[in-house]
């Protein structure tokens, strides 16, 4: 199994494009889900949406999610605890840039990192 | 109180959403201008369910207002006035007390500050929400005292500079404009003292 990557933008077309070059980096070989964009499909974030990345991206081995914005990090707490206990404890949010830290991040799933080490790869994008 | 408790959802519901361009403004001023619009989506989702949420206990039906705002509103406020919501519903008995009111509302306000990351004076609905739940809880509240006392903590966050939420990226640039969180929270707590006096 690989760590599996979530990104949650409160725009779509970042969401796409930020999975874009996921997928130009890792192809198919990373678990991906991304989301995009409040209930009504403007800018903001929607936390059914962001349960079914999360879903989509489901992995064994933990999930890590990158978000832009405050609301984007709120509404991902908030779908976070409406999971499963044992599913919660399989989730990170990564406090890193959205666009640069889902690739990173991608990047060390793709090469066997555990989700703490994934954490840690997006945060080293982070001034400390 | 399960008998107002339709005219406090349709009160609350219609306020907020008539107030939607106003608190847009506020938001345009110091954010990105959407907390008019995430609340009546909000709300109007509350007015939509409003057949299922009233056939509940009170606990319960604040749960699921809680629920359908977290759902629905789509920004920040959402998993805020959702935990607002949601704590109260876990805290009131089916029918509240005064003091049980001062208790679920200092819970909710701990819950709020946790959910946000948030404290008091960093201009936000904490900043109405605080005081009131403080001045429930000195036992001397009447709802005119409520009233005025949100009405001016709504006030008071003009002059603060915001550390929480988007306002904090302007900075010195935050000061001089109501949070808006702060107004959409005096308007629900403006309305519940309207609806219990029967003025609404």
């Amino acid at each position: 199994m690989t760590v599996g990557i979530v990104i949650v933008s409160h725009s779509p077309d970042v969401a796409r494009g930020a999975a874009d070059m996921v997928r130009q980096m890792v192809g198919d070989n990373v678990p991906l889900g991304f989301c995009g964009g409040n209930p009504d499909g403007g800018l903001g974030t929607s936390v059914e949406k962001i349960l079914g990345a999360i879903d989509a991206a489901w992995s064994e081995d933990g999930v890590a999610i990158l978000v832009d914005l405050g609301g984007a990090e709120t509404n991902s707490e908030m779908a976070i605890e409406m999971l499963a206990p044992d599913r919660q404890a399989k989730i990170v949010i990564c406090n890193a840039p959205v666009v640069e830290g889902a690739v990173m991040a991608a990047t060390e799933a793709w090469g066997g990192g555990t989700l703490a080490e994934v954490k840690r790869t997006a945060e080293e994008l982070s001034p400390q | 109180m399960a008998l107002s408790l339709e005219r406090l959802v349709d009160a609350v519901s219609s306020r907020i959403i008539a107030a939607a361009d106003e608190l847009t403004e506020l938001d345009s001023a110091i954010g990105d201008a959407d907390h008019g619009l995430n609340m009546k989506r909000g709300f109007e989702a509350v007015l939509a369910d409003k057949a299922n949420i009233l056939a509940k206990p009170l606990p319960d039906a604040l749960k699921a207002i809680g629920m359908t705002l977290v759902m629905k509103v789509g920004g920040a406020s959402g998993p805020l006035y959702g935990t607002l919501f949601m704590t109260l519903g876990k805290e009131l008995p089916p029918e509240p007390t005064a003091a049980d009111m001062a208790r679920a509302l200092n819970a909710a306000v701990e819950a709020i500050k946790a959910r946000g990351k948030a404290d008091f004076n960093n201009k936000t609905m904490l900043d109405v929400l605080g005081p009131v739940a403080t001045h429930l809880s000195s036992g001397s509240a009447s709802l005119a005292s409520i009233r005025a006392l949100a009405d001016e903590s709504a006030r008071a966050t003009i002059p603060m500079k915001a550390i929480k939420g988007r306002a904090s990226f302007l900075g010195e640039r935050s000061i001089g404009h109501m949070d808006p969180g702060s107004r959409s929270s005096q308007i629900m707590i403006e309305t519940v003292c309207d609806v219990l006096e029967g003025r609404s």
